[in-house]
């Protein structure tokens, strides 16, 4: 018997799959320390050993989403728990006055995170574009300016960002914080969208042009479809990155605009932190980008390449 | 349906020029060829006539029309790219119907019309398929379709059968030369391949270098190439070449080559230095009585004809002459050329000397 590369034997396919699975295991185990945390009660999260097997609870969940008050026994008595999340409470002696701040923060994160997701893309493509097609002077200088943006850490700039923004009246508001999350992302989007374009046979706009439209219709009913893969892959780059995005987030945001990231590690429990609550939080904040990482996904396989492998 | 003429086009590219001055006419239901090697400007041409290259300074007129300027789509031709181009993300239909849908053309209109085209190509079975997966002449066939399916003034093509293997050449030239006959619609062909040109154009153009060498009916231009690249570009073997030094007067009928007094048509213009006679494979005939003498190097067999190499004092000769005529290697034998068809070039300028033979061709090119 003979193995070829796209074939190996049983024995390297065993090994390869263990090595596999191995480091899935090592990269998804603090994903599901976090995952299963959320379902903890506040005792077993902090307990040690920690408990791998524990009687789920959504105690987290419903701190998270709400602000309680501890009242007496008569208060309690008075106002009978009516729904799943109040008996939640009300077992730990506490009544619900209301939510907490975390819907409004994960909004803000989608609102921040998608915006400036959405305008990154956008500019990026026409950019890319017009970089690509045209005879712009300077084009090498410029591609390279705008590279260079990235040379150094955002928050290297924090400073000078800061008081820019409160001279401008941007401080801890939603245009601020996308305005930011574009200008950051702009230049990777423009490097990764001008290479799929750069792939795109001219002669597709060129057939259009003959065949009856303007530079515009052609760009966006012919060259906007083929470099739909470039672009899906640009964003989700672009979202976890304005998903993610933590310190600017601390600095320039707080009562109006802040968005998750900040915001969760802050919650605060009855004595101390809260950490399923924490967790619960942390959960949540993950699916967004894992269910726009999984729509996009059929493209992000091809996409991941750069290009490389289209022909 | 159009006539195109081309008057002093010219492109450069920085400081390249692709096209240096080109002129020539092509009448309405012509089918026309621009001939000539890789990177003389034949697509920067064709380009310019499209609407997708600016020209730097020259005129396109489109029935009288001056269109150098103007977008594309405002010239209403049609182009067949040489690699097809054909929409990736849609199928065979949308692909043959989407130049009617920027007309605004009523669906039911669409439909109909791309049957009707698909009918003419043989492909209606082909229509909802993806373009992906097609065969190499089922994508020309649908590259042609897009093309005439809103009829348009004229059909650009950028070597629509370079990318199809041999066998399968012929029989799409063929059928391109149908349809063209069919439908009589002026047809801008742009090729390398001198038979190619040959067999399917009304008029030729030879460029070279962005030059436009000569412009007439393949016929004149195989019998009577006004430049030195021409004679050797067209015909294959192409013309011979005998370089000589000498002089050859106005008046005159014949040429010296070395000892040997060489009949050509009365040259109407004259010259003298460095020259040369040219000479047709098939107008050179093994003569005993011949003064011009040559020694057999090689032979190539081809059917009813054998091309035979002869070597010169003024460089090689190909004779083509009947396959039964026996010649042996080494065999040293007299040449006769065929007076009338024999063509005197200037090597300066590397233009044929105008003559009795040639004077109707060199006219107009
Ligand atoms: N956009 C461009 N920028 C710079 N030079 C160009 C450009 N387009 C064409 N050229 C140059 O102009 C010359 C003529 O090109 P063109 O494509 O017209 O040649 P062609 O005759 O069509 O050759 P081929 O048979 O290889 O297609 C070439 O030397 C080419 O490198
Ligand atoms: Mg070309």
């Amino acid at each position: 018997m003979s193995y070829s590369i796209t074939d190996p034997s049983p024995r390297t396919k065993w090994f390869a799959g263990t090595l596999v699975i191995l480091y899935a295991l090592i990269t998804l185990m603090p994903l599901l320390w976090i995952i299963t945390t959320g379902f903890k009660s506040q005792s077993e999260a902090i307990a040690y050993p920690p408990s791998v097997l524990f009687e789920p609870t959504l105690e987290g969940y419903v701190n998270l989403f709400t602000t309680q008050t501890r009242v007496s026994e008569a208060d309690l008595a008075a106002n009978p728990p009516e729904t799943f999340a109040e008996e939640i409470a009300a077992s730990k002696g506490m009544i619900i006055v209301g939510p907490s701040r975390f819907g409004e923060r994960f909004l803000n994160s989608v609102i921040i995170g998608f915006g400036s997701t959405f305008l990154s893309v956008v500019l990026g493509t026409l950019a890319a574009y017009a970089f690509s097609r045209y005879r712009v002077p300077l084009k090498d200088d410029l591609m390279f300016f705008i590279l260079s943006t990235r040379m150094m850490p955002p928050i290297a700039v924090a400073i000078p960002i800061f008081l820019m923004f409160r001279t401008l009246g941007l401080s801890d508001t939603h245009l601020g914080m996308i305005l930011l999350y574009t200008a950051v992302n702009l230049s990777l989007s423009v490097w990764l969208l001008k290479g799929f374009i750069d792939e795109i046979p001219r002669e597709y706009e060129e057939a259009a042009l003959i065949d009856g439209y303007t530079r515009f219709q052609a760009f966006y009913k012919v060259v906007l479809p083929q470099a739909a893969t470039g672009i899906a892959s640009t964003a989700i780059f672009c979202l976890i990155f304005s998903w993610n995005e933590y310190a600017f987030a601390v600095l320039l945001t707080s009562g109006n605009a802040q968005t998750a990231p900040p915001f969760i590690p802050t919650i605060i429990g009855v004595g101390g932190q809260d950490w399923p609550a924490v967790a619960a939080g942390a959960t949540i904040f993950l699916v967004p980008v894992m269910v726009f990482t999984i729509l996009l996904r059929k493209h992000l396989l091809r996409g991941i390449t750069f290009g490389a492998v289209r022909k | 349906m159009a006539q195109i003429r081309i008057e002093n086009l010219r492109k450069d590219f920085g400081s390249f020029t692709a096209v240096q001055s080109s002129s020539f006419t092509i009448e309405d239901g012509e089918f026309f060829m621009l001939l000539g090697p890789s990177g003389c400007g034949k697509t920067t041409t064709l380009r310019m006539m499209a609407g997708l290259e600016l020209p730097t300074s020259g005129h396109i007129y489109l029935d009288g029309d001056d269109v150098a300027d103007r977008p594309a789509r405002q010239r209403d031709i049609a182009f067949v790219f040489q690699m097809y181009a054909l929409y990736p993300h849609m199928n065979v239909r949308r692909n043959i119907s989407y130049p009617l849908i920027s007309q605004g053309m009523s669906r039911g209109d669409v439909r109909r019309k791309v049957d009707e085209v698909a009918g003419i190509l043989g492909i209606e079975d082909i229509l909802s398929k993806p373009v992906g997966g097609l065969s190499g002449g089922d994508r020309q066939r649908v590259a042609l379709g897009r093309a005439i399916v809103r009829d348009p003034k004229a059909f650009f093509m950028d070597e629509p059968l370079g990318a199809l293997d041999a066998e399968f050449r012929e029989r799409m030239a063929e059928e391109l030369r149908a349809l063209h006959d069919r439908m009589g619609a002026t047809t801008v062909y742009v090729t390398h391949d001198q038979l190619e040109a040959m067999q399917m154009g009304d008029k030729i153009v030879v460029m070279n270098h962005g030059v436009v060498e000569q412009f007439g009916v393949p016929q004149d231009i195989y019998d009577w190439p006004a430049t030195m690249f021409v004679a050797n570009f067209i015909g294959s073997p192409p013309m011979n070449l005998l370089e000589f030094h000498g002089m050859a007067g106005r008046g005159t009928d014949h040429v010296m080559l070395g000892d040997a007094k060489i009949a050509v048509p009365t040259l109407l213009d004259g010259a003298q230095g460095d020259l040369a006679l040219g000479v047709r494979p098939e107008h050179v005939h093994l003569d005993d009585d011949g003064s011009y003498r040559g020694r057999v190097t090689a032979t190539e067999y081809l059917g009813t004809t054998q091309i035979v190499t002869l070597s010169t004092a003024h460089g090689d000769v190909k004779a083509r002459i009947a396959s039964d005529k026996k010649v042996e290697i080494g065999e040293v034998v007299g040449l006769r050329f065929n007076p009338s068809t024999v063509s005197v070039f200037d090597r300066s300028t590397s233009r044929a000397i105008l003559s009795d033979g040639n004077k109707g061709v060199l006219a107009h090119g």
